[in-house]
């Protein structure tokens, strides 16, 4: 069939599918000990909310979520908390940080919220419940699903998509979800589309996943009578079509701008995983302390998709699927795209590892001896976003940024088509990945010291407007004392002079409320990003915290004059 | 992080830069067999020694500029670039000549610029470019295409005569002659086209011949875009070009003028449009880009032809286009998504300033 839109580009890698998906989901027994990350969403780390010694149940909030975008974490086992300190967490550079360990009774004793009625409940609710369930995008990027939801206040969204492309070799978790759960799933975009105020579901699924789409069409069909119609598309396998952008430009052929949200086109995108998850966190108040995990690669005897408890160490998982130590070369977490590799076993299963791959040395072999770029344009002809990567190329090694970013660094998704179809085997995203980090770190430089400026010149001007209005204060009471003065005549100049006031306070009032916004979308794409550092996020916190006085200040200040001018009359 | 490669799954495409360059030497195969077949074994002197002489300097040059020499060697470009010297060079020249031109292909134009993938011209093109206003009477003078197995043909031996310089082709020259295109551009001002050829200026079935050998070099050309390993948009675009303006110059003054025939295939259109034109590190980069590059190229060709003080202007049209490849870069960028049109023009200066 051919599609209407399409992206340019892309690649069709071998899948490595099959061997994940010959078995259906089952459930390891339960860990011992867990290992939570406090930093496992985009944006601010949680803060513990449990002593050490503590003992907790199965999900109950064990860390709150801290600043706009964060998210709440939660026990995934019943037990005593063991300690509150430093692990390796899973990232490519061995990184460690603060986690909470529990130590397992062996039992599960659940502690779980009061069911909700999607369909009745208020939004805030709605907002408030998935915010107090620590549900994150299980795509891969773990973006606080709540503040995505909340976005509504600021873009009009029409579709929901659900995005169960999973166009990324090995990768089957959102396959295994849909066969066995493929109701909850639209029943979960439903409730997202209720909180987005879309009126039709898209589900965009590539074709080589026909079992799930089955399931889709069956739960589907069951639920015809609902007011929001739900379209399910199949579309050709090519990676990376499970990119956010190129799915939107897929499905609906519109073209996230540059810099931009999903939102910024009316579209809101949703893994499957993430809906089956804000379905159980309101329907049955369950929080998110599992998720499926697909274990493959060819040092496992019994590969296959998984319902594991976050914070599972690794090495207990893939034991339970039959991992031979010996054969295993590397092991990597994600996709073998945009996947991390790991070096240790111990590293926890936390809300973003939607796959393990156990590789052997000949199933991803170590790369050969990068050979000079010859500019053939293989990489030109796989992008799927039009850039030229080999430019990029150039200029990223060269330290020529400002050519780069000319060029569109920044566009680049970071999807590895280019080094896949590379003939001189150059890692081509990682050095647009370098690229930017030496930007961005550039930027954030420029920017504090722009942001200190502006604080200042933000008081200057605060402390003379504050001024300004006193004086304006003290004017009008002296007119409001010496009423009968005044020659009838001047009745219409006086009237007006109050209505410029409340016009210029309106306006006044209307250009906080869009910094405001403006401050929002800049926090939330930051976050979104995943890619600022805490420094940054705190930063745009505060300028929106200030942005948000400045707003109520101005209503209040508009809501007085308001006042005011109903009483004379 | 990739961890997976096309050359994991046996693509069309060669996976390798040692195999692009390895498709490219066979591609190369027809057309070095018709010209054996019509000029000789110099033909096959002078690519054994540009080989040689090619891996020779190369090695040093790794050697000099401290990189691994065995692993780089293997990237065959070397060779690529003293096959397409060789194959360009009138066959049976002498040594001096065809090491001349490999030093400037191979230690000027390539490893001074900084190795494989930096150069800003095309080797070959810059060797054979330096022989050509250097030693224009060598550089002119072809063997006539006797075959290599008529009875006239010279042998073996006497090719390897040529190429240690012992013998020339001056001093042979009843048997030697100009390309078509010197015969061409030589004809006296007065005389018309059609009596030009009445005449019978060249040696026999030479018009033949180098038609022939165009005609491999378009197969091998066609091997190339069919494994992927040169685009469509750089040849189409070029011949392209010189098709229409040899037509447009030649539905103008038809008696003086040459066909677009003998434009195409009397010279080095052909090897220069799948060969030489289509090298990736010094041509123009983007789809877009590679049409206007190679446009260029054919109109460029079709100026100095009929105009320059050269019979062909393959070499000159290359480099010249070599030049402006950086700019129209800046200019063919495509749309990239989420963008609502194409930045045109390098503006980083201003871009900064608006910043």
């Amino acid at each position: 069939m051919a599609e209407r839109f399409d992206f340019p580009g892309g690649i069709t890698p071998p899948t490595r599918k099959a061997r994940a998906t010959r078995s259906p989901l089952c459930t390891p027994p339960l860990p011992r000990r867990v290992i939570l990350p406090l930093a496992q969403h985009a944006g601010a780390p949680a803060e513990p909310c449990v002593e050490v010694g503590q003992r907790v149940r199965t999900g109950e909030r064990i860390a709150r979520a801290s600043g706009l975008i964060s998210a709440a974490l939660h026990a995934s086992i019943t037990g005593r908390v063991a300690a509150i300190e430093d692990h390796p967490l899973p990232t490519a550079d061995g990184r460690r940080g603060p986690c909470i360990v529990i130590e397992g009774e062996g039992e599960d004793d659940w502690l779980t919220l009061p069911p909700l009625d999607w369909r009745q409940a208020a939004e805030t609710t709605l907002l408030e419940r998935l915010d107090a369930s620590g549900v994150v995008g299980l795509g891969g990027a773990a973006f606080p699903t709540q503040v995505k939801a909340r976005i509504r206040e600021l873009h009009a969204i029409d579709t929901v998509i659900v995005n169960a492309a999973e166009c990324e070799p090995y990768i089957s978790a959102d396959d295994l979800t849909l066969r066995h759960f493929a109701a909850d799933v639209l029943e979960g975009a439903r409730l997202m589309a209720r909180l987005a105020g879309a009126e039709r579901i898209l589900v965009g699924i590539e074709d080589d996943k026909p079992e799930a789409r089955q399931a889709l069409e069956v739960a589907r069909e069951a639920t015809l009578a609902e007011a929001v119609p739900v379209e399910i598309r199949a579309i050709a396998t090519r990676y990376p079509s499970g990119g956010e952008r190129q799915l939107i430009k897929r499905l609906l052929g519109r073209e996230v701008p540059s810099g931009g949200l999903p939102a910024d086109v009316g579209t809101h995108c949703h893994n499957p995983g993430t809906l089956r998850a804000a379905l159980a966190a309101i329907r049955d108040g369950v929080p998110l302390v599992e998720r499926v995990v697909t274990l493959t690669g060819e040092a496992l005897a019994r590969p296959g998709n998984v319902v594991a408890r976050l914070g599972t160490p690794m090495g207990e998982l893939l034991g339970f699927a039959g991992l031979d130590t010996q054969a295993l070369h590397r092991l990597v977490m994600g996709g073998p795209m945009m996947g991390e590799a790991l070096g240790e076993l111990a590293c926890p299963v936390v809300k973003a590892t939607n796959c393990l791959i156990a590789a052997t040395r000949s199933e991803l072999p170590d790369p050969p001896p990068e050979q000079p770029c010859i500019r053939c344009g293989a990489c030109e002809e796989a992008c799927p976003a039009s850039l030229l990567p080999q430019q990029l190329y150039w200029f990223a090694r060269g330290r020529e940024h400002d050519k780069a970013e000319r060029f569109h660094l920044f566009d680049c998704i970071e999807c590895g088509a280019c080094s896949y179809v590379c003939p001189s085997h150059i890692p081509l995203e990682q050095y647009y990945r370098a690229a930017k980090q030496t930007i961005r770190a550039q930027r954030r430089e420029a920017a504090r010291a722009d942001h200190a400026r502006h604080r200042f010149e933000f008081r200057q001007a605060r402390l003379a407007r504050e001024q300004a209005e006193k004086e304006a204060r003290r004017a009008a009471r002296k007119r409001a004392a010496a009423p009968a003065t005044r020659p009838p005549a001047g009745s219409d100049a006086q009237s007006a002079a109050p209505a410029a006031d409340l016009r210029g306070l309106r306006i006044a009032h209307s250009a906080a409320r869009a910094a405001e916004r403006k401050a929002e979308k800049a926090l939330a794409r930051a976050a979104e990003s995943g890619e600022a550092d805490p420094a940054t996020l705190e930063d745009l916190e505060t300028q929106l915290a200030t942005a948000r006085e400045n707003r109520q200040a101005a209503e209040a200040r508009l809501q007085a004059a308001r006042d005011v001018e109903e009483k004379p009359s | 992080m990739s961890l997976m490669h096309t050359d994991q799954t046996a693509p069309r495409r060669p996976a390798s830069t040692t195999a692009v360059m390895g498709w490219l030497l066979v591609a190369t195969l027809p057309g070095i067999a018709a010209l054996t077949w019509h000029f000789g074994w110099g033909v096959l002197t002078n690519l054994g020694f540009a080989a040689a002489a090619a891996i020779g300097l190369e090695a040093t040059m790794l050697r000099l500029r401290h990189r691994p020499v065995a692993a780089t060697l293997g990237d065959n470009s070397a060779l690529v670039t003293a096959v397409l010297l060789g194959a360009a060079l009138p066959p049976g020249s002498a040594w001096w000549l065809i090491l001349i031109g490999m030093v400037a292909a191979i230690v000027v134009a390539k490893h001074l610029y900084g190795g494989l993938g930096h150069n800003l011209f095309n080797p070959a093109m810059v060797g054979y470019a330096l022989l050509l206003v250097s030693f224009p009477g060598p550089m002119s003078l072809w063997p006539s295409p006797d075959g290599l197995l008529s009875p006239e043909a010279r042998p073996l031996g006497e090719a390897l005569h040529q190429l240690a310089g012992l013998t020339s082709l001056e001093t042979r020259d009843a048997l030697s002659g100009a390309t078509p295109l010197d015969a061409f551009k030589h004809k006296p001002e007065a005389l018309m086209a059609s009596e030009f050829w009445a005449d019978s200026p060249l040696p026999d079935g030479a018009l033949a011949a180098w038609q022939q050998v165009a005609l491999a070099w378009l197969a091998g050309g066609a091997l190339l875009v069919y494994k992927r390993v040169i685009g469509w948009q750089i040849p189409v675009a070029m011949l392209g070009t010189l098709t229409l303006v040899a037509t447009l110059l030649y539905a103008g003054n038809p008696s003086h003028q040459g066909s677009p025939l003998f434009h195409l295939l009397g010279g080095a259109a052909i090897f220069g449009a799948f060969f030489i034109a289509t090298d990736p590190v010094s041509a123009a980069t983007s789809r877009r880009g590679k049409l206007i590059y190679g446009a260029g190229i054919g109109a460029l060709v079709m100026v100095i032809r009929p105009a320059g003080a050269y019979p062909d202007a393959v070499a000159f049209a290359v480099l010249l286009m070599n030049f402006a490849a950086p700019f129209i870069d800046y200019y063919s960028e495509p749309r990239v998504y989420g963008h609502p049109t194409a930045t045109r023009g390098i503006r980083v200066d201003v871009d900064k300033e608006a910043r």
